[in-house]
């Protein structure tokens, strides 16, 4: 008789075994810019890695697929939202393909996995979304750079949000992982009243919230503040609606609500707040380009993952231009890439010390634009200029 | 103390939901002894079914009742195409097919479905909440979950202790050979076994969707918790399946919701809530290693294995 222990042995280590589909991506001959993008393509959140390389790859339409007049080649590689399988892609990228910049990376954990041996080659790293406090404040690095946003930033627009709207008591629920710990410091850091309840979920695989839902309407706060990326927003709001919450206390949110999930999420995310550091309505020309022609090219509204990467592939572009393709030169590289002179899609955009942006947090809304379309606006600036709280210890 | 009871009707819903796929898994492994991976899928595709119809014709429950059959059909398909060949082979070989068959069935569902993701509309009626108690209002749709998982599992007992059928499952179950010398076509009674199986997988799918929204992958991760169910419960044995999936069900959502204040009580906010997680994260599968020790082969072992 064959043990329970020894069947569940089995099944469980071909479960947890990681399909080994790593695309070959031949090499290249020299004269070339090679790019590295790390997102997730496969799995429930795939469609994130898509708007991510949808827009990096618009932006290289937009750029002639040139950098400083040398020919541009990105190779995507699928972190499955693992960190181990992020870190394996990362490795390849360096050693195999030899690329001149690594960028992407949605998640803070698979990001914290990867970073270093991008780092220890000399090479640069731009991440697109993941802004993980670890490397903004003693951990900065000159060879890492954030196009995206430090991850406490949004959050802590949700805090001073909360100020401006009078909530006293504040339930928070997030996931547990380094950007869901960021996040809830993050509100924490601003928000003048008190937190009465946190639970921190077990990410990514929680996927039902019916315990911590029934917690919120025990412990009966003025609001309730939420971070869940990708599907789990979805499944928060759905639940949150179902046990009869969302008319009683209001939601605030932060990466919780965007172009993606809205088409999910419709009339449950009406009536509730998000911060966020861009919008498809921001009044600059070269947003208005970018959403335009996303819009035309692949009959989507981009979230801000793929503004963000556009935004990133500027500001590479922007690095090579400056020091006419000779990326030997890493200190000049460096420094163009700091001064970020590009057309940013959130308009004002600098890099702080730490190399993080020093930008604008606006508070959204969605609302219905048709029986069946909804988008998002921005109301409000909540936090200008701002800079993350990590950036004052780094020492570069 | 009304925190309480709602955290254990919470905690009854995820096990009944665990159970519907448990239960399935239990027919098919235990009793076909057919390492089957690719349960998970079926219960992906049942809710991408349910999806589908529900947009069709415009009602739940309409689209609940084609899913179902759907669902047994496709398992029924699958039995017939790909799996019928490794009834007599080794475990690794059908854990390697079947785990062909979740890359398969994830691609697949991509193609039809797009990545993006299904939801399924439940009527309004269903949206609301049930006063349950004076001061405690239930999600209808959970109750629902609640209800439908209880009459599935008499059912189920119904139709394995109680009717032929039944009996020939069982007896399938302990020995094989001696059942086809009864004159059973056994080939056409293990296909029907999974037929029934894969229904009750897409049952879980379609009454899982509405609260976790459709999903490509949906069922890997809920799949790992099922095998916990039927590895505590004993391999085979379907009481043993009801009994863990609402003890795995009840301990998960009451470690969730009161570790953090347990522990809060001697450590910090932070730190309780950081251990609390990872703590109650933990706990169904020391469940699992106690039971193993202590009797390894299950709670409930089924007789004859």
């Amino acid at each position: 008789m064959r043990s329970a222990f020894k069947t569940f042995a089995l099944l469980s280590t071909a479960l947890m075994a990681v399909p080994f589909m790593a695309g070959d991506a031949a090499a290249q001959a020299a004269k070339k810019i090679k790019i590295g993008f790390v997102t997730t393509l496969s799995g429930p959140n795939a469609a994130y890695g898509r708007d991510m390389q949808n827009a990096f790859n618009l932006a290289l339409d937009h750029l002639g697929k040139k950098m400083g007049g040398v020919p541009v080649e990105v190779i995507y590689e699928d972190d499955e939202q693992k960190p181990e399988v992020g870190k394996q892609k990362t490795e390849k990228l360096l050693q195999r393909d030899k690329v001149d910049f690594v960028a992407g990376y949605i998640w803070s954990n698979v990001l914290l996995a990867s970073y270093k041996p991008v780092l220890d080659a000399d090479t640069f790293l731009i991440s697109t979304n993941a802004g993980p406090s670890q490397l903004a404040g003693e951990g900065c690095s000159p060879y890492f750079f954030a196009a995206s946003w430090q991850n406490d930033q949004n959050h802590m627009a949700v805090g001073e949000l909360l100020n401006q709207k009078g909530i006293k008591k504040l339930y928070m629920v997030a996931p547990n992982y380094a950007a869901g710990v960021d996040g809830t410091n993050g509100v924490k850091s601003l928000f003048k009243g008190q937190v009465i309840g946190q639970d921190m979920t077990k990410w990514p695989d929680q996927l039902d919230f019916s315990g911590e839902i029934s917690k919120i309407r025990a412990a009966k706060p003025e609001a309730v503040y939420v971070f869940f990326p990708g599907r789990a927003g979805v499944q928060f709001f759905q639940q949150y609606s179902q046990a009869g919450l969302k008319k009683d206390i209001p939601v605030y949110s932060a990466f919780t609500i965007d172009a993606v999930t809205l088409k999910l999420q419709k009339d449950l995310v009406l009536d509730t707040y998000l911060t966020s550091t861009w919008g498809t309505d921001l009044p600059y020309a070269a947003n208005t380009k970018f959403v335009t022609d996303y819009k035309k090219k692949y009959n989507e509204t981009p979230a801000f993952y793929g503004a963000q990467s556009y935004d990133a592939a500027n500001l590479i572009a922007s690095a090579v231009a400056a020091t006419k393709g000779n990326l030997k030169d890493k200190k000049a590289v460096g420094a163009a890439l700091k001064a970020a002179k590009f057309d940013s899609v959130r308009g004002p955009f600098k890099f702080g010390n730490n190399n993080f942006p020093i930008q604008n947090v606006y508070q959204q809304e969605a609302y219905k634009v048709s029986d069946t379309e909804y988008d998002l606006r921005t109301v409000s600036t909540v936090l200008t200029a701002h800079t993350d709280p990590h950036a004052a210890k780094c020492k570069m | 103390m009304l925190l309480i009871f709602e955290q254990f009707l919470n905690g009854l819903q995820i096990g009944l939901l665990l159970f519907l796929l448990a239960a399935g898994l239990t027919l098919v492994f235990g009793i076909m002894d057919m390492v089957n991976l690719a349960h998970g899928s079926l219960y992906m595709m049942g809710a991408y079914f349910a999806a589908v119809f529900t947009e069709w014709t415009g009602s739940f429950f309409l689209g609940a009742a084609l899913a179902l059959p759907a669902g047994a059909l496709l398992g029924i398909a699958v039995e017939m195409i790909a799996l019928r060949t490794l009834y007599t082979r080794d475990h690794l070989d059908q854990v390697l097919a079947t785990f062909g068959l979740i890359l398969f069935f994830n691609e697949l569902a991509r193609l039809m479905f797009g990545a993006g993701g299904m939801t399924i509309q439940t009527p309004d009626w269903l949206q609301g909440q049930i006063l349950i108690l004076p001061g405690l209002p239930y999600p209808s749709y959970r109750f629902l979950i609640i209800l439908v998982g209880l009459l599935c599992a008499a059912f189920l007992y119904v139709l394995v202790q109680r009717t032929r059928l039944g009996m020939l499952i069982r007896a399938g179950a302990s020995n094989r050979e001696m059942v086809g010398a009864l004159g059973i076509n056994i080939k056409q009674l293990f296909t029907l076994v999974f037929g029934l199986g894969s229904a009750l997988a897409a049952l879980a799918g379609l009454m899982a969707g509405p609260v976790t929204t459709v999903q490509i992958g949906m069922g890997d991760n809920i799949l790992i918790l099922a095998l916990v169910v039927i590895v505590i419960g004993g391999i085979g044995s379907l009481p043993g399946a009801f009994i863990a999936a609402l003890a795995i069900g009840i301990i998960d959502t009451m470690g969730r919701a009161f570790l953090p204040n347990i522990l809060g009580s001697f450590l910090s906010p932070s730190e309780a809530s950081t251990l609390a997680t990872a703590l109650s994260s933990m706990l169904i599968y020391i469940l699992m290693a106690a039971v193993l020790v202590l009797r390894p082969a299950g709670l409930f072992p089924a007789p004859g294995r």
